[in-house]
């Protein structure tokens, strides 16, 4: 018997982890694996409603899908952007990609 | 019991490999523990008996998602280097907001505990599994097959995120792309 309120917690938890990762890291790698975490606490939300107040229909584990393929859509083009500017800029600490500034 | 004990190991085991994700300055070990953070989900994902999530998960996160990550690491220099610092000059300042965020997550939580209790009791909703309706146990993957090409369903969602997968990936080759100036 686990209450819904512990997996809430829990997810509460990995996304204000993840929250954390992406506001103080430097690297930019980081920052994404940051945002992947908070992605996942996203999808344990998801899950835990569909199995304690929808079992019945496919709703919770359809969207969980959805979450999960735009986290690898996510995850393809925010890599492809980081050796990008790898390349031009020699560097992927976030606080010196300031181009667009001024 | 068991199954309380069972949640409460997958969890601890969860959260502290995110801690490790987001504070070890050697990013190389930050994205193993990455992966062990994806192990942890995927596990709890079964505890909530949704055993093709489980799967998809180890196949997209750990498969894809983090070998993606590592090849990042290892392609762009100075990241594995420990010197640099891991944190900017607003750590603390996120620090901060992460657990204001926390607590009035959990303040939120605390006011509606009526609505979903904090301790286990089979007799209030939501403080408990339901059961599992037998078709959901036996076939969930043909029923969710159904839902997604079903046209009263997510059939129009199905194919925008298929689309939406095309893009990204004909976009990541694109920007990927070395440029001619780039080689001289």
């Amino acid at each position: 018997m686990i209450p819904l309120s512990w997996y809430l917690i829990v997810a509460a938890l990995l996304f204000c982890i993840g929250l954390y990762g992406v506001m103080a890291r430097r690297n930019a790698v980081a920052i994404l694996m940051a945002v992947e975490l908070m992605l996942n606490a996203v999808n344990i939300n998801l899950i835990a409603f569909w199995r304690y107040t929808a079992p019945d229909r496919a709703v919770g584990l359809v969207w969980a899908v959805f979450v999960l393929t735009v986290a690898a859509a996510e995850a393809a083009v925010g890599l492809a952007l980081i050796i990008s500017v790898y390349r031009r800029r020699d560097s992927v600490i976030a606080e010196e990609l300031d181009s667009l500034r001024n | 019991m068991v199954e309380q004990i069972i949640f409460l190991i997958i969890s601890a085991f969860t959260l502290t490999m995110a801690v490790i994700v987001v504070t070890k300055r050697n990013l190389f070990h930050a994205a193993l523990a990455l992966m062990a953070t994806f192990l942890g989900v995927a596990g709890l994902y079964v505890t909530l008996d949704a055993g093709f999530l489980a799967a998809a998960q180890l196949l997209v996160y750990i498969g894809a998602i983090s070998i993606l990550v590592i090849f990042a690491i290892m392609m762009t220099r100075r990241l594995m280097q420990t010197t640099e610092p891991a944190f900017n000059a607003q750590a603390a300042f996120a620090l901060v907001t992460a657990v204001v965020s926390f607590g009035i997550l959990f303040w939120v939580f605390y006011l509606f505990r009526e609505f979903w209790p904090l301790l286990p009791d089979t007799a209030v909703p939501l403080a408990a599994k339901p059961e599992l309706p037998p078709e959901m146990i036996q076939n969930s993957i043909i029923v969710m097959g159904r839902a997604f090409v079903d046209p009263a369903g997510y059939v129009l969602p199905f194919e925008i995120a298929s689309v939406l997968l095309l893009a990204a990936l004909v976009g990541a080759i694109i920007v990927a792309w070395p440029k001619a100036e780039d080689k001289a």
